[in-house]
């Protein structure tokens, strides 16, 4: 579009104070030949805002307010999304850090003005995206448990089309082998109503039901997925919008616990093998057929092992509460032995766990040291915490080894890759262990037909589950949820619930997309990378490098990006050597530029000059606070914003450097097991990625001290001021760019 | 439903983690939300935490994205200081009454901070628990949001209340503001009021209100935030010495019939990562937790795993029958009976942090015929909820992501009640 830009200098908050604001005024007509140049005392007031929407009518289309944070009055500047506003902050990173009336903030408040009309000069609005193909406002679900058949009713109760997919010929899931449930509110057992369940979603006519069938395949992207279903030998093809996967959990193999007598003696049954004698009518014991009159339950069997299950399974507990019901509901006389570590039923839980209490069933906290028969019967020996010393619990008719959840997807076996020459780990074939979480290994349930993967990413020990805990639904694949057991290990109450809100997830992602609009975190985002393809040297690192596994590949190794399937984290933009991918309001020339805005002293002013490339989401608050806070920090630092610190390119360190600016700083979020960047591996790829500059560095003949990476939270804004200032000690200390005044 | 006109808007009440999620999980699909929200500023609890289990990370992390997801949205509107005060009519269909408490400060605040300086009173400082004071005239804290000043009511009608009002140069200061009541329409309301720290002193017992040294958990939560009232360091109330040897005592309230029968869920992860907190202010310290059951469930497990590492957390399966306070060094005696060694304990400590549980604010009179609760007054979805419908810690105690995936759930049952069919 042909720009009109006008800018406008806030003198309100102290910035009139602190700066020379004439002068500042006077540098957009003489540097970019701006003849709108408007000062306020305070542009956030109506009278402000009004002389803003005066030049809009006559013309102005790109509005650079130079005044506050745009953390702030965010909705004050909003002047429609065909108007390009650019905020450059001169108040909490200026005057409210800065010493006023002083020739270095003035400069920085000048740089930051120049970079801030550079950027509305490079920007255009976007234009959200449409595919030509029709969109779908379909969801799939695959699983038809409870959790799947919850979030396919809860769907079609907000007006949405479900296709249900279910690899069993009947519908229920793993609740069609229980004979009862325990439920909210906990006091009594429950029947299932799985069946009843089943026919509700028979019958609703929003949702269309596949048994007996798998997908053998799923291609696209969010509102465009297209599927290839099989079902009893033919396939049939459907288009969605969004998935939901809730393929539930497989018991762990207690085949694997043979010290709890499992394969050993017939009287020693799981507790899905008690729960399926339950339902069929009566609890005996395997070997002879006879009654159960002392039954004992070991607790975490597998679970909390590191050996096993290092994880909880979480319902053990409260299904081992229920069973010891059914005994004695089936004979009061029987007794039962809970043998548990930790007794776990947690909130209203608690109720049913004083129940199971007060019908007489007998709690032992400990542990269990062997399992063995005498007489016909079995006894259990092992060390009672409570008591302070070993028991032995003889008599016993069954006993019911609690054992916990596996998620659907987890292969049976570690997965191994060849290794690589030398690799240390190998073994004699040359196989190497890896870990499970890249959606190669895990068991095919989706089929996806994306360069990184047919299944979801998971976490440890399997489980596709979010690494948020604010944002418990993201998964690293777009448009695609996952609910129930699939994702951690829940009582089938919290299935139920956790189900209803991926169907939201599932219906946001098609609203949002069908308006051409980003999901999370960068909701509503029109923008999206448009890649110039002439100029593609088919390197592969955008479609290896997204950490959403949004771009596939063709035969000849081009990138095939999904623009449905996109976060607009910019990673590939970063990841690009050719700086062919672009956005609208985001791209490699225009922070080029920027950089590029920065006026550079000559070395014998003394004055270096820093560039500081910060993820906005956390260290640019971070920074604004430690100017609420009226901290202070060197001025000879220029902070400029990304997307995420993935985006960042490394031309822009080889620009600044050539340039003659003497260090670069990178703000990012923590990485590693535990790590925070919202968009996965966008801070991590930056520090592997900076760690490769050191090359460059040296081909100019420059100190690596001069580029740094730091890992900083958004509540760590207390520390940023001696980070800094650390840094600028070390430029000082390495002395200026010889590449000043090139 | 009247005329047959469904309103389209959804009301949440609460702007804490579970109603900002609620809101925006609804918005984001294209419906209208209004927040309403009692406190000056969005975030509620969570904003006090330093840190959240398992990964030690920044509450305002999250809350920055969500902040930002409502700057970008224009279907949310939110009040703050604001109260749901009256609600009737029917599901597609309610008139809801909204009260505004004065906040002497209006949309023209740039938060310059003028009127702060020549404030002289200062309060206990609401955010911090009145563990230290602040000016009548101050930002709630420094992340808030919206960014905008509050006026004590203490200094309204005085002389230095005039002073600070004209030290404001954007006149945003007003001190004639007065409670109002707004009505409006909703077709649906989701309920995100949140929960209060179980009131402690009812656990006579254990002193807390009485021993200076003895607090809650949430307090804990300030002393060990690095920008909290002590800086971060774990300084005991009474004499303001760093806190060396520190008891948790779990289920202080849950798990008993004479107070809350329910588990509160989360307070056996927080002293876990309360534990952590101390671990790092100094070598020596060194914490006792005393339990029941841990119960860190699903691969919250491995947190619970890496505290036990730690040789300077003790765990100690006891339900203390008794805290005293030795009057001279305001030292705590901890008594209980270890049950898995059978021996008495007693103990002293610098400071003892109470477990205490969650308690769901209470669900008014009058929302009732639109809602059910439990015995324990969490609000119940059932199916029989008349497009009212409960979010987050209002239905059981819970985690923030348990609470944000219960409030996206809300979300979409609000949607059912109004979405045209």
């Amino acid at each position: 579009m042909s720009k009109k830009v006008g800018v406008y200098i806030c003198k309100g908050c102290g910035i009139g104070d602190s700066l020379d604001i004439e002068k500042l005024a006077g540098l957009p007509e003489e540097e970019y030949s701006i003849d709108t140049v408007k000062i306020h005392e305070a542009f956030c007031t109506k009278e402000g805002v009004d002389l803003i929407k005066d030049d809009i009518a006559n013309g102005v289309n790109a509005v650079v307010i130079a005044a506050c944070s745009p953390r702030v009055n965010y909705d004050v500047f909003d002047f429609g999304v065909d108007k390009i506003v650019e905020r450059v902050n001169l108040r909490e990173q200026v005057a409210w850090s800065h010493a006023p009336k002083d020739e270095d903030t003035q400069m920085l408040a000048e740089d930051n003005l120049r970079m801030g009309i550079v950027k509305a000069n490079a920007s255009e609005p976007p234009v959200p995206f449409k595919a030509e193909e029709d969109y779908s406002g379909k969801l799939l679900v695959v699983g038809g448990g409870l959790a799947g058949m919850t979030a396919a009713l809860e769907a079609a109760k907000a007006g949405y089309e479900v296709i249900l997919v279910e690899k069993e010929a009947k519908l229920g899931g793993f609740l069609n082998k229980c004979k009862q449930r325990v439920t909210f509110p906990y006091k009594e057992l429950t029947p299932t109503g799985i069946e009843d369940m089943a026919a509700e979603v028979s019958a609703n006519p929003n949702i269309k039901v596949y048994t007996s069938a798998k997908v053998d395949e799923i291609s696209g992207g969010p509102c465009l997925f297209n599927l290839k279903i099989s079902q009893n030998g033919t396939q049939i093809t459907e288009k969605v919008g969004s998935i939901i996967q809730a393929t539930g959990w497989v018991p762990y193999d207690a085949k694997k616990l043979p010290h709890l007598g499992y394969g050993r003696f017939k009287d020693v049954v799981t507790n899905v093998e008690f729960e399926e004698m339950a339902k069929e009518g009566k609890i005996r014991r395997p070997s002879d057929g006879g009654e159960v009159k002392t039954a004992l339950f070991i607790q975490c069997a597998g679970s909390r092992d590191p050996e096993h299950l290092p994880y909880c399974s979480s319902v053990c507990c409260l299904v081992s509460l229920k069973q010891a019901t059914y005994l004695k509901e089936q004979d009061p006389e029987a007794v039962s032995y809970i043998l548990y570590k930790d007794m776990r039923t947690i909130a209203q839980a608690e109720d049913f766990y004083r129940k199971a209490q007060r019908d007489g069933n007998i709690f032992i906290r400990g542990s269990v040291e062997a399992v063995g028969d005498e007489g016909g019967k079995l006894y259990v020996a092992g060390y009672d915490e409570l008591l302070g010393e070993k028991i032995k619990i003889e008599g016993i008719d069954l006993v019911v080894l609690a054992v916990g959840m596996v998620p659907a997807s987890k292969p049976e076996a570690v997965p191994k890759i060849k290794a690589p020459e030398g690799a240390p780990g190998a073994d004699s074939e040359g196989m190497i262990e890896v870990a499970a979480d890249s959606g190669f290994f895990a068991n095919r349930t989706l089929n996806l037909l994306y360069r990184q993967g047919p299944e979801l990413p998971t976490l440890r020990y399997g489980f596709p589950d979010s690494h948020f805990i604010c944002f418990p639904y993201e998964t690293r694949r777009t448009g695609i949820y996952t609910a129930g057991c699939i994702r951690r290990p829940m009582e089938s109450y919290q299935a139920e619930e956790d189900a209803v809100g991926a169907a939201m997830k599932a219906i946001q992602c098609i609203e949002l997309t069908m308006r051409g609009m980003a999901v999370h975190p960068r909701a509503g985002d029109m923008s999206y990378p448009e890649f110039f393809m002439q100029r593609c040297t088919q390197c592969k690192r955008c479609t290896e490098e997204c950490p959403f596994g949004a771009i596939n590949e063709d035969e000849k190794a081009n990138p095939l990006p999904q623009p449905t399937r996109c976060r607009r984290c910019g990673v590939c933009m970063g990841a690009c050597p050719e700086r062919i991918i672009s956005f609208k309001n985001y791209s490699v020339p225009m922070i080029g530029d920027m950089i590029k805005a920065i006026h550079v002293p000559e070395e014998d002013e003394g004055k270096p000059r820093v560039v500081a490339l910060i993820c906005e989401n956390d260290a640019y608050p971070a920074l604004d606070m430690a100017g609420i806070k009226r901290m202070s920090w060197s001025p000879y630092i220029r902070f400029i914003p990304v997307r995420c610190l993935g985006s960042v390119n490394l031309v822009w360190i080889a620009d600044s450097l050539s340039r003659g600016i003497d260090g670069i700083i990178l703000l990012g979020c923590r990485h590693g097991d535990d790590y925070q960047c919202h968009f996965i591996k966008g801070s991590e790829l930056a520090n592997v990625r900076l760690s490769k500059v050191a090359e460059t560095l040296q081909r100019l003949a420059l100190e690596s001290d001069r580029v740094r990476y730091v890992e900083i939270g958004i509540a760590d804004y207390h520390k940023l001021p001696g980070i800094l200032d650390d840094f600028m000690k070390v430029i000082e200390n390495v002395g200026p760019n010889p590449y000043k005044g090139w | 439903m009247g005329d047959g006109k469904i309103t389209q808007t959804i009301l949440v009440v609460g702007g804490g983690i579970s109603g900002l999620t609620a809101a925006l999980e609804a918005a984001e699909a294209g419906h209208e939300v209004i927040i309403v929200e009692k406190n000056p500023y969005l975030g509620g609890k969570v904003t006090q935490l330093y840190q959240y289990f398992p990964k030690l990370c920044p509450p305002n992390c999250g809350l920055e994205i969500n902040f930002k997801r409502i700057r970008s949205n224009p279907r949310i509107r939110f009040f703050t200081m604001a109260q749901l005060a009256g609600v009737s009519g029917s599901p597609g269909d309610f008139e809801v009454q909204i009260k505004i408490s004065p906040r002497y400060v209006n949309e023209r605040c740039t938060c310059c901070g003028e009127c702060a300086k020549v404030c002289e009173t200062e309060i206990p400082n609401p955010f911090n628990f009145g563990l230290d004071k602040i000016k009548a005239a101050y930002l709630p804290h420094e992340f808030a949001f919206p960014m905008r000043y509050v006026i004590d009511p203490s200094i309204v009608g005085t002389e230095e209340g005039k002073r600070v009002a004209e030290a404001c140069s954007y006149g945003a200061i007003d001190l004639g503001m007065k409670e109002e009541t707004l009505t409006l329409k909703a077709g649906t309301i989701i309920w995100a009021a949140g929960w209060e720290p179980y009131e402690a002193s009812k656990i006579e017992y254990y002193g807390f209100g009485v021993y200076p040294n003895v607090i809650n958990n949430i307090m804990m939560e300030r002393l060990a935030s690095p920008v909290g009232p002590t800086g971060g360091k774990i300084l005991r109330p009474s004499d303001k010495k760093e806190a060396k040897r520190v008891a948790f005592v779990q289920c202080a309230g849950s798990r008993d019939e004479n107070h809350l029968a329910y588990c509160s869920s989360i307070c056996c992860l927080a002293s876990l990562k309360q534990a952590n907190y101390l671990m790092e202010t100094s070598p020596e310290a060194a914490a006792t937790i005393f339990f029941i059951d841990i119960r860190a469930m699903d691969r919250l497990e491995d947190f619970y795993t890496m505290i036990k590492a730690n040789d300077r957390i003790r765990f100690i399966k006891s339900k203390i029958a008794m805290i005293t306070e030795d009057e001279a060094t305001h030292d705590l005696l901890v008594e209980g009976e270890n049950t898995q060694t059978g021996e008495q304990v007693r103990e002293r400590f610098d400071l003892v942090v109470l477990a205490t549980g969650m308690a769901p604010n209470k669900v008014p009179e009058w929302l009732l015929p639109y809602v059910g609760l439990d015995e324990y007054g969490f609000v119940i979805n059932n199916g029989s909820n008349k497009g009212v419908f409960g979010a987050g810690c209002v239905r059981r105690p819970s985690d923030v992501a348990t609470s944000v995936q219960d409030s996206t759930a809300a979300a979409l049952k609000a949607i059912q009640t109004i979405v045209r069919r």
